[in-house]
């Protein structure tokens, strides 16, 4: 057997993922196979996208690294798990190729640790050649107006993690019996929203999208959702494969004001084809509408900026936005919006605030650049902090898709190979890794979840989501979680 | 060792194309090569049509590196289909697994190639726009599948946006999209 091993790992020269080989031996931070014990360690913070893309390229660019992936949630995967909507299943296929590189045999996930209150950055620096951070964007941009906290305001980031079940948004309980409900951003994420908040129950019953969002999403009263930008149609920051969802979504009209679109008809023949087909798209929905019987509606309101959420007559909660007309100036890649003095009220009981996430620091000792929201570096390499890197949002803003956030950590694992290449970084230093990880956290009460304790929690989903009907029902309470996990 | 046994035991760990959280099934405009869900492993399968030599055609890939890349595959095979089978090194090729949910399959064909292609369907297009270095002949690879009239064509893999040549700060409208 171990001939036909040797055999086989000198023939699988390239790996496109990671070969059934180094998978049969695979080992869960126990024994660690064939490869060297003294190889570079490289641990990476956030088991997101980000992380799992990292990872992946180093270990494939050097056959003696090992790599310990540490995420704050017993659960893997991040936003592919807990921000891509229930309806888009297919975009959760990369949780495949995850998968493989946890299983990797130089590969442990460790789960449950929260880096920065649990260990800090310096100590995992400590015991690992190099630390990648690739923990993403936990907060989200605020509007930055009077009335934004009153009840009926959510981020998008928050409505999201609602439905999908993320531990600390399970409490959202949101007040679904309003007919109208403004979202202000119009990206990918907006979108999503407004399609979940319109779908027909029958889209959504199949899907992972949690029981308790399915039954208040069943007994909604919301018809009508406005989706608002402050620039113009040419603007839009949405794609056309989420616009064409919006107009295709059963039981739905588009409600455009046709005032929003002069000039554009003009102006599609000198546009890249990306950016006419999308508008094309958008122009149809002005032009036809959609069933005129349609019980719900959303549309599109271009040129406005939120500067007032508008408390009901008992000032509780709220009850309106004020939203204030722009103009655009300039042209091109430049344009912006500049304010006319109009004003325009709104009435809506549900307000999602979708412009945007944001990084936070998670560890003093670590440079934050506070104005754009993300670690500084230079290609992925802290500045000036050696054996310090970063990938995905934390070190980009966030923004892109995961193809995006793929390439984004393929560089930087491809720039911490160049500096192990080019001794930068000390390989020659014996670095304990996780062995002196995992004892440090012993002696602080932290219990970490292996991947094989996720594979626990994850079968615990299947089977639950299988008597409801659905792909996976999601655990929503962390003591849960970890309760199975060390079952 | 034979070289058919060692790829039979090397059987890859099926690529499943199924969605890893299948739910309510939405249609998806799947090449004609492509039948149902093709959770079926590959190894035995083209172990047997590799018996088949007369249905073999040869693509050539131009890798990111400059390096050429040359495949016999079968005819129905999807561009997807032979670049995961073959266990080609481009990075980050194919990350939805044929499901029309990203632009990682994207590939620049020759002209004449690119005309004699099959019909691109509104959801390839709408995926294929997202595409970096989006050309007037280029197609997802998971939705073209090899034919006998395109043996010899060759393949250019684009290359993909990278740090050094973007600024964040201003973004082009053929960018990829914001999230």
């Amino acid at each position: 057997m171990m001939t036909m091993i040797t055999l086989m790992r000198g023939s699988v020269m390239k790996i496109h993922g990671l070969s059934s080989a180094s998978r049969c031996l695979a080992a869960e931070g126990g024994v660690r196979g064939l490869s060297s014990s003294s190889g570079p360690r490289v641990c990476i913070v956030g088991g997101g996208p980000a992380g799992f893309y990292t990872a992946q390229q180093l270990l494939k660019a050097r056959q003696d690294a090992a790599v310990d992936i540490y995420e704050r949630l017993p659960v893997p995967f991040g936003l592919v798990r807990f921000g891509v909507a229930p309806d888009h299943p297919e975009v959760k296929n990369v949780i495949n190729t995850f998968t493989q590189t946890a299983q990797h045999e130089r590969c442990s996930f460790h789960g449950n640790v929260n880096v920065g209150k649990d260990v800090t950055i310096d100590e995992l620096r400590q015991a690992y050649h190099a630390v990648v951070l690739s923990y993403g964007a936990e907060g989200n941009r605020s509007m930055g107006i009077p009335g934004e906290d009153l009840p009926g305001v959510f981020s998008a980031k928050d409505f999201v993690g609602w439905y999908n079940g993320l531990p600390s948004n399970k409490e959202l309980h949101p007040d679904l019996s309003f007919e109208t409900a403004v979202i202000l951003g119009q990206g990918n994420v907006a979108l999503d929203v407004a399609r979940i908040l319109l779908a027909p129950v029958e889209m959504l019953k199949e899907t992972d999208i949690t029981q308790n969002a399915l039954e208040a999403l069943a007994g909604s009263k919301v018809r009508r959702v406005l989706i608002v930008g402050r620039r113009g149609p040419l603007q839009i920051a949405c794609t056309i494969k989420e616009l064409r969802e919006m107009v295709n979504l059963p039981n739905t009209r588009a409600d455009m004001l046709p005032a929003d679109f002069e000039g554009i008809a003009e102006a599609l023949k000198d546009l890249p084809r990306p950016r006419k087909r999308l508008t094309e798209l958008m122009m149809k929905a002005v032009k036809e509408g959609g069933d005129d019987k349609a019980e719900k509606c959303w549309g599109l309101r271009f040129f406005r900026s939120p500067v007032e959420v508008l408390a009901g007559a008992d000032e509780k909660r709220a009850a309106g936005i004020r939203l204030a007309l722009n103009k655009l100036e300039g042209s091109g890649e430049s344009v912006r919006a500049e304010v006319t003095g109009q004003l325009e009220d709104v009435d809506c009981g549900l307000i999602i605030s979708s412009i945007g996430y944001k990084s936070i620091p998670i560890d003093p000792a670590v440079p934050f650049d506070p104005r754009r929201a993300i670690v500084p570096n230079e290609m992925g390499r802290v500045q000036d902090t050696a054996g310090l890197y970063c990938s995905g949002w934390v070190k980009r803003g966030p923004t892109g898709v995961i193809a995006t956030t793929m390439n984004d950590s393929f560089d930087t694992a491809r720039v911490l190979i160049q500096d192990m290449e080019a001794g930068k970084l000390d390989l020659s230093v014996n670095k304990p890794g996780a062995q002196a990880i995992t004892a440090l956290l012993q002696t602080r009460g932290v219990r970490m979840v292996l991947f094989s304790q996720w594979e626990k929690i994850n079968a615990e989903e299947e089977k639950r989501g299988k008597s409801l009907g659905k792909a996976r029902e999601k655990l929503l309470d962390v003591d849960e979680m970890l309760k199975i996990a060390w079952s | 060792m034979s070289a058919c046994a060692l790829r039979v035991f090397l059987q890859r760990a099926a690529v499943t194309r199924k969605a890893a959280h299948q739910t309510f099934s939405q249609t998806r405009a799947f090449p004609q090569c492509v039948t149902g869900s093709y959770t079926h492993s590959r190894g035995i399968n083209t172990l047997t049509n590799s018996l088949r030599a007369e249905e073999k055609v040869t693509v050539h890939f131009l890798n990111r590196d400059g390096k050429r890349i040359s495949v016999k595959a079968l005819t129905g095979e999807s561009l997807l289909d032979i670049v995961v089978n073959n266990d080609l090194d481009i990075d980050g090729f194919g990350a939805c697994e044929g499901t029309l949910a990203c632009s990682t399959c994207h590939l620049i064909f020759e002209e004449a190639v690119y005309k004699k292609l099959g019909r691109i369907s509104d959801e390839e297009m709408d995926m294929l726009d997202l595409a970096y270095g989006l050309t007037d002949t280029s197609r997802l690879g998971c939705q073209v599948c090899l034919r006998k009239d395109l043996d010899g064509m060759i393949l250019h893999v684009p290359d993909v946006i990278s740090d050094a040549r973007v600024d964040s700060e201003k973004e082009s409208s053929t960018a990829p999209p914001k999230v």
